[in-house]
């Protein structure tokens, strides 16, 4: 073994270089910044997000500035194929698909956000004061969402059916019977978990109200499972409209959605296979592009995900 | 001169919780003690002897079964009026056990110091309220630039200095820490007791200490309550207790504390107290006066036995 000898300039002083403890400054930003930094970051959503856009921006002006009309049946033109004068053929009818599929598509894009609106405000708000204030109240809204929820739909439909003519306020009734209670289940069974963290004790010992407790302790930690609720309950929400106009309860018949031009478009589908074809991929890209908007919405309103 | 008025004075305060028609756990069952300014008092006991829900009914996060909680001259152990409540979710404060659990994940450090300033409405602008909020986590040893961060960011120490900031923004006179340190490291535990030694220093704030390490209630506490299945059994001042401890709980609990020499330790035995083969029925026995503020809960025989040995 050589022997090493240690010369005087082989080492030198660091002296107190403190590179690694530097703190970045981060500007006072509002939490909702911060989200909406996080929410463009992620491109799928921000790609969902156009395209839900973009859907309904034409579901909007399409049939608007057609010179077609969603109604009008002219036999003799049935059964065209895509071509320069009907965008998306005609159906078997001879109605123009183009303006059938975006009036559809805005029927159903409606009925997607009643649906959505139905499980926010009463699904939300029931799992809440329920699973909030619990004892006595909570045994009261349970019993009550029980006895709802034990009455089939089909039951709710036909009883529905003997009282009202089909019409999307009948659906909306229909929808607003029995799509909430999954959603204050799940809210319930949230709000059960997190009021008794310690955090909500510390909001109380200052003296918070139950408002502020629900509104800004309780509500932002449940966001997630909510979002991921919502996003579910949309394609649900279509489904059973077209569901509920094969029963005869959806929409009256020259009228159109999504669901029921699918089904229509379902009955030649091995002849004119584009009656089906394009408002299945229309269907299949607002529901994928919904699913990367909530996604998207769920991350960006959770600061504890890892930020790229 | 007139004789100074304790802090908080807790009469006889019990706290049970029904489980069922037939059967009520008494977590808490007649203790009683006094707070003076400026003074912190050690709660130390086993799990399950009933330290956290006695400081959980004071700051009326129960509603007391019975006795009496005299906070500033106010008692608070009832229905308060808007303005007991108001004065008793100001003045009194808490600091959580697990630093983790205790800050919402959802909020920025800001806004959680700034929540007690959002309830109460005491700020006239946006710019007082930062202004406060920064002042506080300099004084709790942050820096500004944590004000903008989530809980999750920090460490258990600096997650517990957040906490203390909470409590802190209002001025309280009193703040019940509830097993505060228990869930930090002996290193940082150290720090946080040092934080809250500073703070009582320089605002002369009364502190409920809530803890089950001993050697670290000697080090903070002037006074020291026994509690042991929901009865306080043995009170005085952490001098009184440690060199004479009266009853065979505190004795047991004393001598479990390990001693950093190495010769004491190996010869060290701790006591065991079961309190099943006891015989000692703690509903008969009455306060004994031991000496100065000292006193034991016993009943004759067993107070003239237990002060023989």
């Amino acid at each position: 073994m050589e022997d090493i000898k240690f010369l005087d300039d082989d080492f030198q002083l660091v002296g107190d270089k403190q590179d690694i403890t530097k703190d970045v400054v981060s500007p006072a930003k509002p939490a909702w910044k911060d989200a909406l930094g996080r929410f463009c970051k992620n491109k799928g959503a921000v790609i969902g997000c156009a395209v839900i856009l973009i859907i309904t921006l034409l579901a909007i002006f399409a049939p608007m500035f057609s010179s077609w009309k969603f109604d009008a049946i002219d036999t003799s033109m049935k059964n065209i194929g895509p071509c320069a004068k009907h965008w998306f053929g005609t159906d078997t009818y001879g109605r123009d698909l183009w303006v059938r599929i975006w009036t559809g598509t805005r029927y159903s894009l409606f009925i997607a956000v009643v649906a959505i609106f139905i499980d926010v405000v009463v699904g939300i708000t029931y799992g809440l004061i329920s699973g909030y204030f619990g004892g006595m109240v909570d045994s009261v809204l349970q019993r009550i969402q029980e006895i709802i929820n034990s009455i089939p739909t089909l039951v709710v439909l036909t009883l529905l059916l003997m009282v009202m003519k089909s019409s999307l306020f009948t659906i909306i009734l229909a929808l607003s019977f029995t799509e909430w209670i999954g959603m204050s289940r799940i809210t319930r069974a949230q709000v059960l978990k997190v009021k008794e963290d310690e955090f909500v004790l510390a909001s109380r010992t200052l003296g918070a109200s139950d408002f502020f407790i629900i509104f800004k302790e309780i509500l932002p930690n449940i966001y997630s499972q909510m979002i991921i609720m919502v996003m579910m309950s949309i394609p649900n929400a279509i489904f059973y409209e077209a569901y509920l106009s094969f029963v005869g309860l959806g929409l009256p018949i020259p009228l159109a959605s999504l669901g029921t031009l699918i089904n229509d478009g379902f009955n030649s589908f091995l002849v004119y296979p584009y009656m089906m074809m394009i408002p299945v991929v229309i269907f299949s890209l607002l529901m994928l592009s919904f699913n990367l908007f909530g996604d998207g919405l769920r991350d960006a309103l959770d600061p504890t995900m890892k930020e790229m | 001169m007139e004789e100074k008025q304790p802090i908080l004075e807790v009469k006889n305060l019990k706290q049970y919780f029904k489980i069922s028609r037939k059967f009520t756990v008494k977590a808490v069952d007649g203790v009683s003690f006094k707070i003076m300014p400026g003074e912190t008092y050690g709660l130390v006991g086993e799990s399950g002897s009933g330290k956290s829900t006695t400081g959980r009914s004071i700051i009326r996060l129960y509603k007391p079964t019975d006795g009496q909680i005299i906070f500033n001259g106010q008692d608070i152990s009832g229905k308060m009026s808007k303005q007991e409540i108001s004065m008793l979710r100001t003045k009194m404060q808490m600091i959580f056990q697990d630093p983790m659990a205790c800050l919402n994940p959802r909020k920025k450090v800001m806004d959680i110091v700034a929540e007690g300033l959002d309830i109460h409405h005491s700020y006239s602008s946006q710019k007082e309220r930062e202004q406060k909020v920064y002042d506080i986590l300099e004084l709790v040893g942050l820096s500004k630039e944590h004000a903008n961060r989530y809980p999750h960011q920090f460490s258990g120490g600096q997650r517990q200095r957040i906490g203390i900031a909470r409590a802190l923004i209002m001025n309280p006179d009193l703040i019940i820490a509830d097993e505060a340190i228990s869930a930090l490291d002996v290193s940082i535990q150290a720090q946080v007791v040092n934080l809250m030694k500073k703070i009582q220093k320089d605002f002369n704030t009364s502190f409920l200490f809530i803890a089950h390490d001993l050697s670290m209630v000697k080090y903070i506490s002037d006074h020291i309550g026994v509690l042991h299945l929901g009865h306080l059994v043995e009170t005085g001042t952490t001098e009184e207790i440690f060199s004479n401890p009266i009853h065979p709980y505190t004795k047991s609990l004393l001598s479990a504390i390990p001693v950093p020499n190495p010769h004491v330790e190996k010869t060290r035995k701790s006591l065991t107290y079961d309190h099943d083969q006891s015989d000692v029925d703690y509903t008969v026995g009455t306060e004994h006066h031991v000496g100065g503020t000292h006193y034991v809960l016993a009943t004759d025989e067993e107070f003239e036995k237990w002060t023989k040995q």
